[in-house]
């Protein structure tokens, strides 16, 4: 979503939220006030602080972050549907009161935890300034935020009313996430609590795991969370601490972790003295049938005949992808002989150096060499030549897909990058990265080498001039120089540019010193 | 007079008192009924921080996190309850025959058995059973202190029931302890007793917990003493309905009814007690009927020079009372210094002690203390008196020794008179926070104003430092250079 929305037309094309039948049209966070319509104040600037700003502004995405699924490619907007987004499918329908143009109205917005120092995943509330139900103005303090450094007051931006608080004072929540939902006006704090009771259920479980099941819920609002499935003894007599099922007696650890476990006190048998409910019942309760689900569903089964919209994530990837048809890309292709970096990976490998970073490595070394394959065409007009050579690398994640930035790659050396590398991955699996961390490429690289595809096309993400597709490293018979057969490694790279500022020799050019590069890797290592 | 001074009660406040009347050069007897030492030796200060010692260095080891953060590896911890009752014994035991030693080195007669008031300068003091003695003093100092309180209704058995006297010995370590009282006695208790495995349930009459800390440091206590840990809790209940003591293999049953209507809320099955409600002054059978004096809740009415006044409001010549007995500040600390206040006045210098600048500790972990006034108090005190109030804030995440320990949770927080300023309070949780305090402590003894401490150094890197950010921090209009740093580094 978002990319160049064209200034001045109102209505049809501007962007929306990806319509999904079903799915509510998530609730659109703004960070920071908007201008009339999302984004066309920014391009027409073109800087790129502007474009951070209107990622801010256009889209749910929770400014800071986290649940990241990056619109993919889409480098210069956040396309990144909050977590709770994700397990809100079928929550309230956002019906547009008054049609303000240009924009979609969702009544209810988010609050949600911002990052308050570059270094913050999670924060914790301190406590709640403002109770549900009040009537908050914009720049009002609504809640007291510990961050890893310090106590920060947070301010709501918009004018309304706390409808439902999603995270209490005292629990933590990842930077990103919605702890709070803010009504625009009284009717709709009803609305809002029933969305909140949707946060709430999946909010129990750990996030991560539990997500990718989320995501694939059927489209139907999802029914009140019974209470987690627990049941240890299937005929639970009574046990002797609950008296008959009036209360039940459990120790303070037993109830704090059936609280953060989602466990029913009530279906546990106590093994305590008298039947106590003790922490180690509670915990045996939770890990009976959280087993039975399958955690490591990186991709979780598609329900066969049936048509499931688009989540928003998935909708920005559609979006861009149609988005980049109106640029006019070309491809070259070349074939690499590895054979060097393969053994130059082999030795270096126990420092913790990987494949990604050797090639990004080797990507951004020719680029600095090349810089016209490191600009992009922002408005039709003229060359924007970037000043730091940024590769995104795609990384597939959850069944969607995200691309982590090693900035400034032609500066860093081989072992800071993979260190960096590792970090962003291990981010992106948390969700955690930060717009700046997955939407400040200039250039792209996309890896299939690990399925065994030899060679493919990319698309080219809109807004950067190149993207560079790498097929695997796979032993050939070729013929070599001096007239002999033999057998080398290679691999075959595939990059698609855009023509309007990027030329066939300009193209082939990079690759030959790409390859050059690869094939004699002595520098990649100072 | 047989004696210059005589001294009711050897505890801390007696010993305070005995110590500088020698060297004032007064003749002076102490009597003493029990053991040397009191209260606070023998089942309060002494033991419990032997025991919090051991808790904090258990929490530390137990804790995989900290350790892992700082690169270290421990494989297993455990403790052997005995040793760790020992340790607690011993002390209190070294801790006693110093204390006696030094009163006996420095010439002051140890009188054994109960004192008694029989009239004016007169004390008859023996042990029961023994025929009494009786001896006359020109100045006599009520020093009997306090005794754990237990309010009607609770059956103290002494094993599943008990107060911090018994819990001090150690004699076991429950699976789950009601801790009846959320002050600073019980906070202690339960981070003893959580470091040594317990689950720890506080029942607490008032609405909040921690009542008696400024707000604001007892929130982040909260988050940072119990939240974290296995505690919980009920506010706003009474338990002196009923509690009964285990028998027969059930557990304890503690009855809660609500503070205000009074209604039956629920029963706790717990496997033990700790009444910590406070404690009661020990001041019966002092005779003072004999000299007109009415005690008020059981406390020894005083004025601020802590002279005895009697039933009707006069002064009793030459008869004071210090420590707990007389209620203002019931602190060790602060029984000595009132009794230090007490011998320079029959010394012939006149003297007040400023109780605002006595500090107070509670030594969980972190630490607690705070000297002077709350916040909330000291609005009170500024809208009474008509001047501005002003806080300062700090966070030990922005000092640097802190985090080199990986002990970045805390907080410091001064209340201060930006028109003169005057200190008007000082709040900290954190590392060291009770040792960290008496630079707050000092300053508003001897009157110290901001504008002269903002120039004063501090080691780097201290926790000290914490306090030099508040002082730094805090803008005062009158005088010298103003600061403008932000107290909370971002």
């Amino acid at each position: 979503i978002g990319g160049k929305p064209k200034a001045g037309r109102a209505g049809s094309d501007q962007p929306k939220p990806p319509a999904s039948s079903s799915s509510a049209n998530p609730p659109r966070l703004r960070y920071s006030q908007g201008g009339s319509s999302s984004g066309s104040n920014n391009n027409s600037k073109g800087a790129k602080a502007n474009y951070l700003k209107a990622s801010l502004l256009s889209f749910p995405p929770p400014a800071p972050p986290v649940p990241a699924m990056a619109g993919l490619l889409h480098l210069h907007s956040t396309l990144l549907p909050s977590a709770s987004l994700l397990r809100q499918r079928g929550g309230a329908q956002a019906v547009p009161r008054r049609r303000r143009a240009c924009r979609v109205e969702a009544k209810i917005r988010e609050i949600f935890m911002p990052a308050l120092s570059s270094t913050m995943t999670e924060g914790k509330i301190v406590a709640w300034n403002a109770a549900e139900g009040d009537r908050l103005a914009k720049g009002d303090p609504v809640v007291v935020v510990e961050s890893d450094k310090a106590d920060m007051d947070v301010e709501t931006f918009h004018d309304g009313f706390l409808a439902a608080v999603l995270v209490p004072a005292g629990e933590s929540a990842p930077v990103g996430s919605a702890i709070a939902l803010l009504a625009e006006s009284e009717e709709e704090i009803p609305l809002a609590r029933s969305q909140a009771a949707s946060f709430s259920s999946a909010a129990a479980s750990p996030p991560a795991p539990q997500e990718t099941v989320a995501q694939e819920a059927s489209p139907a609002p999802p029914p009140p969370p019974p209470p987690a499935p627990v049941a240890v003894s299937v005929p639970a007599p009574p046990s002797p601490a609950t008296q008959g099922g009036a209360r039940v007696v459990a120790s303070p650890y037993a109830k704090k972790l059936a609280k953060e476990l989602s466990v029913d006190l009530f279906a546990v048998t106590g093994s305590g003295p008298g039947g106590r409910v003790v922490a180690k019942d509670v915990e045996a309760a939770a890990a009976a049938p959280k087993k039975a689900a399958p955690v490591a569903a990186a991709r979780p089964d598609v329900p066969l005949g049936s048509t499931v919209p688009f989540t928003t994530m998935q909708g920005a990837v559609s979006k861009n992808m149609v988005e980049s048809l109106a640029v006019p890309a070309f491809r070259v292709g070349y074939t690499i002989t590895t054979d060097a970096l393969d053994a130059l990976y082999k030795k270096i490998k126990a420092k913790g150096v990987t494949m990604t970073a050797l090639l990004a490595k080797a990507t951004a070394m020719a680029l600095v060499q090349h810089p016209v394959v490191n600009s992009s065409c922002r408005d039709g007009q003229s060359f924007t030549y970037n000043s730091s050579i940024n590769i995104a690398v795609a990384v597939a994640i959850d069944g969607g897909l995200i691309t982590p930035v090693l900035q400034d790659a032609d500066k860093l050396d081989i072992y800071s990058l993979s260190r960096k590398w590792k970090e962003l991955v291990d981010k992106a699996r948390a969700k955690q990265l930060q717009p700046q961390e997955y939407n400040s490429g200039t250039f792209t690289l996309s890896n299939l080498g690990m399925f065994g595809v030899d060679r493919f096309d990319a698309i080219l993400p809109p807004g950067t001039g190149a993207i560079m597709a790498v097929g695997s490293s796979q032993p050939t018979v070729v013929g070599t120089k001096d007239g002999r057969i033999g057998i080398k490694s290679q691999m075959q790279v595939n990059v698609t540019a855009d023509h309007r500022v990027i030329y066939g020799s300009d193209l082939a050019a990079f690759l030959q010193t790409l390859s050059k590069i690869i094939e004699d890797p002595k520098d990649l290592t100072f | 007079f047989d004696y210059d001074l005589v001294i009711i009660g050897a505890g801390v406040g007696g010993h305070g008192a005995a110590l500088h009347a020698v060297e004032e050069g007064l003749k002076t007897a102490i009597i003493e009924g029990d053991v040397v030492g009191g209260t606070c030796v023998n089942r309060g200060c002494v033991p419990s921080k032997a025991l919090l010692a051991v808790s904090g260095r258990m929490r530390e080891l137990h804790d995989e996190h900290h350790m892992k953060s700082l690169g270290l590896q421990v494989s297993s911890t455990g403790y052997d309850r005995q040793a760790v009752a020992d340790h607690a014994n011993n002390l209190a035991s070294k801790i006693r025959s110093n204390l006696t030693n030094s009163m006996k080195a420095m010439g002051v007669d140890i009188l054994t058995g109960f004192g008694k008031i029989v009239g004016k300068q007169k004390v008859r003091y023996g042990k029961v059973g023994f025929p009494e003695k009786e001896i006359t003093a020109k100045n006599i100092i009520i020093a009997t202190g306090s005794v754990p309180f237990v309010p009607k209704g609770i059956e103290i058995d002494g094993k599943t029931v008990f107060t911090s006297d018994h819990a001090l010995k150690l004699e076991s370590v429950p699976d789950w302890i009601a801790i009846v009282g959320s002050g600073y006695i019980g906070l202690e208790f339960s981070d003893v007793y959580t470091a040594l495995g317990s689950e720890v349930t506080f029942v607490e009459a008032l609405d909040q917990l921690m009542p008696g800390f400024d707000p604001e440091i007892a929130k982040l206590a909260q988050r940072v003493l119990i939240n974290t840990r296995k505690i919980d809790y009920h506010t706003g209940v009474f338990a002196s309905k009923k509690i009964t003591p285990a028998k027969d293999g059930k557990p304890v049953l503690i009855e809660l009814i609500d503070a205000k209507t009074k209604e039956h809320k629920e029963t706790l099955e717990v496997d033990a007690a700790l009444i910590a409600t406070g404690r009661a002054p020990f001041t019966s059978g002092l005779g003072l009927e004999n000299i007109n004096v009415v005690t008020q809740r059981g406390f020894i009415p005083v004025d601020e020079r802590m002279q005895v006044t009697d039933a009707d409001g006069n002064v009793v010549p030459n008869l004071f009372c210090i420590g707990d007995a007389n209620g203002k500040l019931m602190l060790a600390h602060a029984a000595s210094a009132q009794g230090i206040s007490v011998v320079e006045q029959i010394s012939g210098r006149d003297h007040i002690l400023n109780h605002l600048s006595i500090p107070a500790a509670c030594f969980t972990h972190p630490e607690i203390s705070m000297v002077g006034l709350t916040e909330p108090q000291a609005r009170e005190k500024a809208d009474n008196e008509g001047f501005e109030v002003s806080v300062v804030k700090t966070s030990f995440k922005a000092n640097t020794k802190a985090l080199a320990e990986n002990e970045g949770d805390g907080i410091a927080k001064m209340i201060y008179r930006p028109d003169t300023g005057e200190i008007l309070g000082v709040h900290i949780l954190g590392l060291h926070a009770a040792d960290l305090i008496h630079e707050a402590s000092n300053a508003i003894a001897l009157g110290t104003r901001l504008q002269e401490l903002k120039l004063a150094v501090h080691a780097h890197p201290t926790l000290s430092e914490v306090l030099d950010e508040l002082f730094k921090a805090a803008k005062v209009n009158s005088g010298v250079s103003h600061s403008v740093n932000e107290p909370v580094a971002a």
